[in-house]
């Protein structure tokens, strides 16, 4: 398979999509954040300097999630008042996509839900009961969180947002359930958490004396 | 790999960053990279943001002098179940019972790789702990997590009233979170809450000196005082098991007491009466019976003998001789039965009936050499000897049963003490064994 490859209209470098399904992508070089359009890109913002990173996963890292590989290829970074973490989006080796959260070392798989009929942000309160596929989630936490940046190639345009609001619910059995009301319309990511051995991440970041 | 891929040619970060404190100066060490949020000053103990690269100060507090250092210092590195840890923080947190204030401690245990992990210390107990990812349902008076049931041990108010060094959140001196635990020993599973949040975390217990073994620490861990909440009780194995064994065993000797009664071939090998005439003889006759024989195995041997003593006595002194070897049994055996009333009404002491059993008789030809003894002034005594073969003695299994009952007992009795003394320290403290207020 072919990727498809462009020019950054910013700087000139030769970008290569890995993955056929990007709509986003951060020129390595200048980074610019570029969207695809149907003929070339279209530089529509550009990243400030992410603070230093403490993720052991960048971009590249490769892993495996119930017998199926997968690849990072981008993130979106987020803060909140106690800390910040990163939405890792990952593509498994049958062409889904999925997203890999890293907070504070604590590391979870999610996939977006179809479902319909989600709950405005006003609606939700920790301590409520949801139950989509048969699995019942309690709201654990609702975090304001603000946008802080973005890496690599992404499955939608993501870069004019500024405060997003993320509700948490958890599970009795280590599923979890994200409710992202960035957009009009509520989002849903469902997932469960992961151990970081289980993952056999490679090409991972080092950390001096560890 | 593609182009399209930024080169990864950013050096590795160094492992600690250097700073200084805005307050005092002195140098502020970052352990965790960019997952601290805050950093105490160990010098003035300024609360700092440790996202800043200028350190803002966010909060001075008073230390209370004599303040103790913790036990494992910051930067230290240990491997705990495989994984290595580097301390980065350290907080003292209290509550107050009835007036009366505790204090723990705890560590902030840091991996690159790894989620965060604490240690905490109560007089001189340790818990391994780690944040829970399965929510557990709480029910009336117990929490459910991942299908084990914890019961309620405490529900409390704790307030962080030291810090020191690094907190991958924004930890602040005089913070309060209501804090209630479960336990199911040796676990303890407790629920933090605060006004956003409620965090779950599952502690395990952990002995001093394999938190000192993990760390690399010089001497020896505090001694433990007491008994802590999720410590593992010293008996081993559960007492409901033990009686279920001792049940199973008592059971299987009960069998084994019938099943020897049945297959051991029994029966009287020997049976004879003896009278004396009042006065004679006097004593000291010894006569032998006629030969009988003992079959089986090596076996046991009653010697049963009844008398009509009536206010009197018989003493007879026996042998079991084996004819073939000469092997001989002296015992003397005495029969006595009196009887009267007195102010305190009707009495009676002795029997009129003894038996003996002789252990470990070989099977062979025998006889008995009986050498009777009564009172010079006896009346007319008939005597009754009747010998045995492999009689059950009850009393054998007897002393196996109470081989297995005293230590079921005894086990039970230090479960159920050390279990009084955990739960006197709870919200549900058993009642007190002979207080009579």
């Amino acid at each position: 398979m072919t990727q498809p490859v462009s020019n950054c209209p910013n700087c000139g470098a030769k970008i290569v999509f890995q993955w056929s399904s990007s709509v986003q992508t951060v020129c390595p070089y200048c980074k610019s954040i570029l969207v695809r359009t149907d003929v070339d890109l279209k530089k529509v913002g550009q990243v400030a300097d992410l603070p230093p990173d403490s993720s052991p996963i960048q971009l590249n890292t490769e892993g495996v999630y119930r017998n199926k590989a997968f690849v990072v290829g981008g993130r979106i970074l987020y803060e909140y008042d106690q800390g910040g973490w990163n939405e890792w989006h990952i593509t498994m080796n049958d062409g889904t996509s999925a997203w890999l959260s890293d907070a504070q070392n604590e590391y979870a798989i999610s996939f977006a839900s179809n479902t319909t009929g989600l709950p405005p942000a006003q609606q939700v309160q920790v301590g409520q009961q949801y139950n989509w596929n048969n699995q019942n989630y309690t709201v654990s936490v609702i975090t304001q969180a603000h946008y802080r940046g973005v890496e690599g190639e992404l499955p939608f345009q993501y870069w004019d947002k500024t405060d997003v609001t993320f509700a948490d619910l958890r599970s009795q059995t280590g599923k979890f359930a994200t409710l992202d009301f960035s957009d009009d319309q509520t989002a849903l990511y469902l997932g469960e958490f992961v151990e970081f051995d289980d993952l056999k991440l490679k090409n991972l970041s080092s950390f001096e004396g560890w | 790999m593609s182009a399209g891929t930024p080169p990864l040619s950013t050096p590795p970060k160094p492992q600690a960053k250097a700073l200084n404190c805005p307050q005092c100066g002195a140098a502020i060490t970052l352990r965790a990279l960019g997952h601290a949020e805050t950093v105490v000053c160990e010098s003035c103990h300024s609360v700092l943001d440790a996202k800043d690269p200028n350190l803002q100060i966010l909060q001075k507090f008073q230390v209370i002098t004599g303040e103790v250092p913790p036990l494992i210092p910051l930067g230290t590195r240990g491997k705990l179940r495989g994984t290595d840890y580097e301390v980065i923080g350290f907080q003292r947190r209290g509550i107050k019972v009835e007036g009366i204030s505790y204090y723990w401690h705890e560590y902030v245990l840091f991996n690159p790789y790894k989620p965060i992990r604490y240690l905490t210390e109560y007089n001189g107990h340790w818990n391994d702990i780690s944040v829970c990812k399965e929510l557990p349902i709480v029910q009336f008076a117990s929490a459910n997590y991942l299908g084990e049931v914890y019961k309620h041990f405490q529900s409390s108010d704790a307030s962080t009233n030291y810090v020191l060094g690094e907190f991958p959140w924004q930890v602040r001196v005089g913070e309060h979170a209501a804090v209630t635990e479960y336990v199911k020993p040796p676990r303890v599973l407790s629920a933090e809450k605060t006004a956003s949040e409620v965090t779950w975390s599952l502690g395990e217990y952990t002995y001093g000196t394999d938190i000192w073994k993990s760390f690399n620490l010089p001497g020896s861990p505090p001694e433990a005082i007491g008994v802590y909440e999720n410590e593992p009780s010293p008996v081993s194995q559960n007492v409901t098991g033990i009686w279920g064994a001792f049940l199973a065993f008592a059971i299987l000797l009960f069998l084994l007491m019938v099943g020897f009664d049945l297959a051991s071939s029994k029966g009287t090998a020997f049976e004879s009466t003896y009278s004396l005439n009042a006065g004679e003889p006097k004593g000291e006759a010894s006569f032998v019976t006629q030969p009988f024989d003992l079959e089986g195995r090596t076996s046991n041997v009653e010697v049963a003998t009844s008398a009509n003593v009536s206010n009197s006595w018989i003493y007879l002194n026996y042998a079991l001789i084996n004819q073939d070897t000469g092997q001989a049994w002296d015992f003397g055996r005495e029969v006595s039965y009196y009887y009267g009333s007195d102010s305190d009404g009707s009495w009676s002491e002795g029997s009129t009936k003894d038996s003996v059993v002789i252990p470990s008789v070989p099977a062979g030809h025998y006889y008995l050499r009986i050498e009777p003894e009564v009172d010079p002034n006896h009346r007319p005594i008939s005597y009754s000897v009747e010998v045995k073969r492999n009689v059950t003695v009850p009393g054998f299994f007897g002393i196996a049963f109470l081989a297995l009952l005293l230590p079921a007992i005894a086990i039970t009795w230090r479960s159920i003490s050390f279990e009084r003394a955990r739960w006197s320290e709870s919200d549900h403290p058993p009642m007190q064994i002979g207080n009579t207020e």
